[in-house]
């Protein structure tokens, strides 16, 4: 596609990564079903394996279908390459276990995905590798917290559920200063709110399972990288042998020097998806391309429900807070403002005047709003999460998240803007009654 | 597994393939285009060094891992090539360069005579004329000019298993190397140092006149950079002057190594066992 102008977002949404089929003339992308891929000869086979040459050996390590995803993915978020997972846990393992192994140390945003505080904090520990984690706007924190075997910032764009925009252009810059990269865990902003290397980040991943998909079908992560980071400069010289020193599990192969801008993924897909093996079906890589494909008019009608149901929630006198960047009163509205221009996401929390059981039926009397554990569905959905997705946080954790016992998650959909308030003004009606 | 030769009295690194130097094998040598390094020809160097050649794929001179003075001109590129063989005790090796490095490999043949078996000149023209607004925006506005670059070198949003494996979005990866590039030599702009060579050189007839080897000319068949046509004249100028001449059109633009890394090989390589 030779031309003047580089394609744009919605363009790159629908065409990035493929063109039809050489072989049928498929239009749309097909599905490659398919383990193995045939070797043209002995000599193709070892040029494969040795990484002579590009192409596919087995479904693990590469698909073409799992490709065009991934190629996607890079170029809506301005990276150099992708690697699609089999969820965005495995993303997030899949990135900390490329660069670090025991006695390796994280600095991470309190303001975290309870499954991303639960890895870090239990099951990584348990590992070897520690993790220090600091209120994303405390920046002094952040300084304070690097060690001398810190490997790792790590941090959401906006937290979930209590939206803390972190401040990347700033975080990343003390990252820098440290010699080591910044990952941000983009899931609840996608690239069409904030694309972060553009910021200063260097690894991006997203559970693909929320705005990427959109449709709340299938579980599938994808991890980025932007190609920026200088795995063996001066600040960082000594910190990752594991991409800058030869590597006796895969041809003493150097990965810093066979890629100038991509040795963490070579490393990351040469060793961490053949030995982890946390790869993605391709049939779920292709359901995630097809959201893809209206991510675009999908993210710009949940930022227009989410104002007016902010507007509405903020308005109820039986809501004590709304914890919405677009309010002037919560504490990243400006950071927002100036990070995320389009809107700080659709997942949000607030807090209901009265106690548990008014909370339960406020959740229970919903109608429109499904209660589960997801976001970014095309459907609107809500959760509690101090019993559900964060209930193995201490209450500190909690604090520190944002989350009190009161606290209410909603992911707005793509319906009626009008019928998802109808629902809440029933709702709250009746969460009201129940405290007679 | 590299090797780091000391070239007028700076430190020069080459890859080699994942293979150590073998004075028994014949070598070649591989130079890359204004802003770029080694790792564009991480899918052609990998496998000839795996069959039966020396591979040195260099940074050139000031630019991200080998120190020295970013050439000016392509004739200093071109001293620098004799003096890295001379430095790496090669006394024959063929060259292999793109765009800005073929008009570097073609004087350097000129230069080394018998010294060298084969020239593949990938993505070239002469004159290699780069617009004004485009050498002025390389060192006004680096980060709009790689963007222009990168547009006009790429052909497809569809690129197959790349430089970086499956998943490479070729276009970002040449955005991230050409901001590394740029940013490794913070005394010079290479982006506009490389730019300026490649318009102001001159000798490329001349030069094609004295090569003493066959010549391979793997043109991109979309290149907006260096479309095919401006490569006919010196085509016909290495025709006239009797060579043994063979021209390949790739079905990509400017990104021939990592667009079609396995048509370029196949080119490379078979020309190469000639």
């Amino acid at each position: 596609m030779p031309g003047y102008s580089d394609p744009g977002f919605d363009t790159l949404a629908l065409h990035a990564g493929a063109a039809p089929d050489p072989a049928t003339g498929a239009r749309a992308v097909p599905i490659h079903l398919t383990t193995s891929f045939v070797f043209e000869s002995s000599d193709h086979a070892a040029a494969l394996f040795n990484l002579e040459r590009g192409g596919h050996v087995y479904s693990r390590i590469s698909n073409p279908t799992n490709a065009v995803l991934e190629q996607r993915v890079a170029a809506l978020e301005g990276g150099v390459g992708a690697i699609a997972t089999a969820s965005g846990q495995a993303a997030l393992h899949l990135a900390i276990a490329t660069l670090m192994g025991a006695g390796s140390h994280i600095v991470a945003s309190t303001a975290l995905y309870g499954g991303s505080q639960n890895l870090l904090h239990y099951t990584l520990s348990r590992f070897g590798i520690e993790t220090t984690f600091v209120k994303p706007g405390d920046i002094d924190a952040w300084r304070a917290a690097v060690r001398p075997h810190t490997k790792l910032f790590f941090g959401e764009t906006v937290g979930n559920p209590g939206l803390d925009v972190l401040d990347i252009p700033t975080v990343s810059a003390i990252a820098h200063e440290a010699g080591v990269p910044l990952l941000v865990d983009s899931t609840l902003t996608s690239p069409w709110l904030i694309r972060p290397f553009e910021h200063g980040a260097d690894l991006v991943y997203h559970s693909a399972t929320k705005f990427l998909s959109g449709h709340g079908t299938v579980v599938g992560g994808i991890v980025v990288d932007g190609g920026s980071f200088d795995w063996d400069g001066p600040k960082s010289a000594g910190k990752f042998a594991e991409l800058t020193q030869p590597y006796d599990g895969f041809h003493n192969m150097v990965f810093a020097e066979e890629s100038t801008v991509g040795a963490f993924l070579l490393r990351a897909r040469r060793e961490g998806l053949r030995d982890f093996g946390a790869c993605m079906s391709p049939h779920t890589a292709w359901l995630i391309l097809q959201g893809i494909e209206t991510l675009p008019l999908r993210m710009e009608r949940h930022v227009r429900n989410t104002e007016r149901v902010v507007e509405f929630l903020a308005a109820q006198p039986f809501v004590s807070r709304v914890g919405h960047p677009l309010l002037a009163s919560h504490p990243s509205h400006a950071l927002a403002q100036k990070l995320l221009p389009r809107g700080a996401g659709s997942v949000f929390s607030f807090d209901l005047k009265g106690h548990r059981e008014q909370g339960k039926k406020f959740i229970e009397t919903l109608k429109v709003f499904s209660h589960l554990a997801n976001v970014g569905d095309c459907r609107s959905l809500v959760i509690h999460p101090a019993s559900t997705t964060h209930f193995r946080m201490s209450d500190e954790a909690l604090a520190g998240a944002g989350i009190t016992q009161g606290t209410i998650r909603l992911s707005i959909g793509l319906e009626d803007a009008d019928d998802l308030i109808d629902d809440l003004k029933r709702a709250l009606k009746a969460a009201e009654k129940a405290g007679a | 597994m590299t090797m780091h030769i000391e070239v007028n009295g700076a430190p020069v690194y080459c890859y080699t393939g994942g293979k150590a130097f073998d004075a028994a094998k014949p070598t070649v040598v591989f130079i890359h285009g204004v802003l770029n390094d080694h790792s564009v020809w991480a899918l052609q160097t990998r496998y000839m060094a795996n069959h039966g050649w020396n591979v040195l794929a260099i940074d050139l001179p000031g630019h991200c891992r080998s120190g020295g003075n970013a050439p000016a001109t392509v004739e200093e590129g071109a001293d620098f090539i004799g003096a890295m063989l001379d430095a790496a005790g090669v006394q024959r090796a063929a060259l292999v360069g793109h765009s800005w490095g073929s008009l570097i490999a073609m004087e350097a043949a000129a230069r080394l005579g018998e010294r060298i078996s084969h020239l593949v000149l990938v993505g070239t023209a002469f004159p290699m004329k780069v617009s004004p607004a485009l050498i002025e925006a390389s060192a006004a506005d680096p980060e709009k000019a790689m963007r222009m670059v990168n547009v006009f070198s790429r052909s497809t949003l569809a690129a197959p298993p790349s430089a970086l494996g499956p998943g490479t979005w070729v276009f970002g990866a040449g955005m991230a190397l050409g901001r590394k590039v740029l940013r490794s030599n913070p005394a010079v702009n290479v982006f506009q140092r490389g730019f300026i060579a490649c318009d102001s050189y001159a000798n490329g007839e001349a030069a094609m006149a004295q090569i003493a080897c066959p010549v391979l000319f793997a043109l991109g068949a979309h290149d907006q950079m260096t479309p095919p046509k401006a490569a006919q004249g010196l085509i016909k100028a290495a025709r006239a002057a009797g060579k043994k001449v063979e021209v390949v059109h790739l079905p990509v633009g400017h990104n021939q190594m990592t667009e079609a890394p396995e048509e370029t090989l196949a080119a490379l390589r078979d020309f190469l066992a000639r």
